[in-house]
């Protein structure tokens, strides 16, 4: 008797439960609907589709460019910035600015050749700057070699020349005193808390200082442009997945031609399991070496880009919206939600990818005695 | 029929949340146990949020 009433209570109080979710679920949907506006008919009386243009707007940002844009004017077309160097080799240098391009809009000609830029890429085109296109929609011109100095590029240099005068000023100081003088004191305890935190527990007091350059370098390298990418400057480089690849090959290479004969043994070898086990194991290890460096710049990439993504959806929020008076608050203030979340995810993110560097370095250069 | 890719992502999403909360919940269990080992706890804590944020991120990529 009582039991039937326990059960007979529990499924009341979870049909409530349920009843709940779904009335705080319409809510939830109704609010939403409320507040999106239905997407305008493509071109469809001169009306633009709002949303295929943010699209293209975000899918613009997170792509390297060929000139630095600061804002552009969608009305008059007028684009604030500055025009980067275009080096391009195609049977020979060619070096040109990128203003020749008008921003896509116009086909350079250099000597006797024309070029044009199409999703942010340099092909070789006609006088008239046709592009051909296959059917997944990409372009079948050639492309010339491209070693521009493009947004990203521009942007490393400029960290790398930021960074070379902030921690040669504090290599500098200690000249003087042990104590370090003005930005300096700012920058000791992070070189301090990369060493204890990340390159000691994981390498080990005995070689740790053989790769102490790398792992700081990486650190605050990855943790200025990450920063660097919440200002209103508009960059992406860590964002960008070449960028990413380039610092995990890094880690990799310097994994491999520092780790000692154990790793090695445990990689092609492992010691301790029967003969059967070792061949079973060997492509496993061997795989295992690659997937480390992968993740590691997935990771980095796919974290820098989703928080692109969401801050710049959310700020989106305000022109799809129907009622702008209602909108812009909430997206202001889920914007600066995100942002405080992304200064975390700058930090953390260098963090991480230094901290697991270490890691596996750790696990190359350690001795395994202890087996 | 096919399967729409979005809903591919909803369920990466659902296991790496799993997995997150298994993570910081036994975090939280063993720091509440021995507080004086929270760094300790932390640092190993993130690098395995780290690890299967990366597995979730190379499936939520491959899968696109």
């Amino acid at each position: 008797m009582h039991r039937n009433l326990g059960t007979e209570f529990l499924h009341v109080m979870q049909k409530r439960t349920v009843v709940k979710i779904l009335l705080i679920f319409t809510l939830v949907f109704n609010v939403a609907n409320l507040f999106a506006k239905e997407p305008e008919k493509e071109e469809d009386g001169g009306q633009v589709n709002t949303k295929s243009q943010i699209d293209t707007y975000i899918e613009h940002h997170l792509q390297d460019s060929h000139d630095f844009t600061l804002w552009s004017d969608g009305e008059t077309g007028a684009h604030v910035g500055f025009p980067l160097p275009v080096i391009l080799w195609d049977n020979g240098l060619k070096v040109f600015s990128s203003s020749k391009f008008h921003h896509g809009e116009t086909v350079a000609k250099v000597g006797d050749q024309h070029y044009k830029l199409d999703h942010g890429k340099i092909y070789k085109t006609d006088a008239e700057g046709t592009i051909n296109y296959d059917e997944h929609h990409h372009a079948t011109n050639v492309k010339p070699l491209d070693f521009s100095i493009t947004k990203n590029v521009v942007t490393m240099l400029i960290v790398g020349v930021l960074m070379l005068l902030m921690f040669g000023g504090l290599a500098k100081s200690y000249k003087k005193g042990a104590l370090p003088t003005g930005f300096g004191r700012v920058l000791e305890p992070l070189v301090i808390y990369v060493r204890d935190e990340i390159a000691i527990p994981n390498i080990g007091k005995d070689n740790y200082r053989k790769f102490m350059g790398f792992l700081l370098t990486v650190f605050f390298f990855i943790w200025i442009l990450n920063l660097l990418g919440m200002t209103p400057l508009g960059v992406n480089v860590t964002g960008n997945i070449a960028i990413t690849v380039c610092l995990a090959l890094f880690t990799y290479f310097i994994t491999q031609f520092s780790a000692n004969k154990e790793y090695w043994k445990h990689i092609f070898w492992m010691p301790g399991v029967p003969v059967l086990m070792k061949i079973v194991l060997m492509p496993i290890e061997i795989l295992g070496t690659l997937t480390k460096p992968f993740a590691l710049l997935i990771r980095l990439f796919a974290n820098i880009t989703a928080g692109h993504v969401v801050i710049m959806s959310l700020i989106a929020l305000i022109f799809v919206a129907d009622n702008v008076y209602v909108m812009t608050p909430i997206s202001l203030l889920l914007t600066i939600f995100i942002s405080v979340i992304e200064l975390l995810v700058a930090f953390l993110q260098a963090f991480i990818f230094t901290m697991l560097s270490a890691l596996f370095i750790g696990l190359a250069v350690q001795d395994h005695d202890h087996h | 029929m096919e399967i729409p890719a979005l809903v591919g992502a909803g369920l990466i999403v659902i296991g790496a949340g799993i997995g997150l909360g298994k993570i910081g919940g036994s975090a939280m269990e063993a720091i509440a146990r021995q507080p004086e080992a929270t760094g300790k706890i932390q640092t190993a804590m993130i690098i395995i949020a780290a690890l299967l944020e990366g597995l979730a991120f190379a499936a939520l990529i491959l899968g696109k």
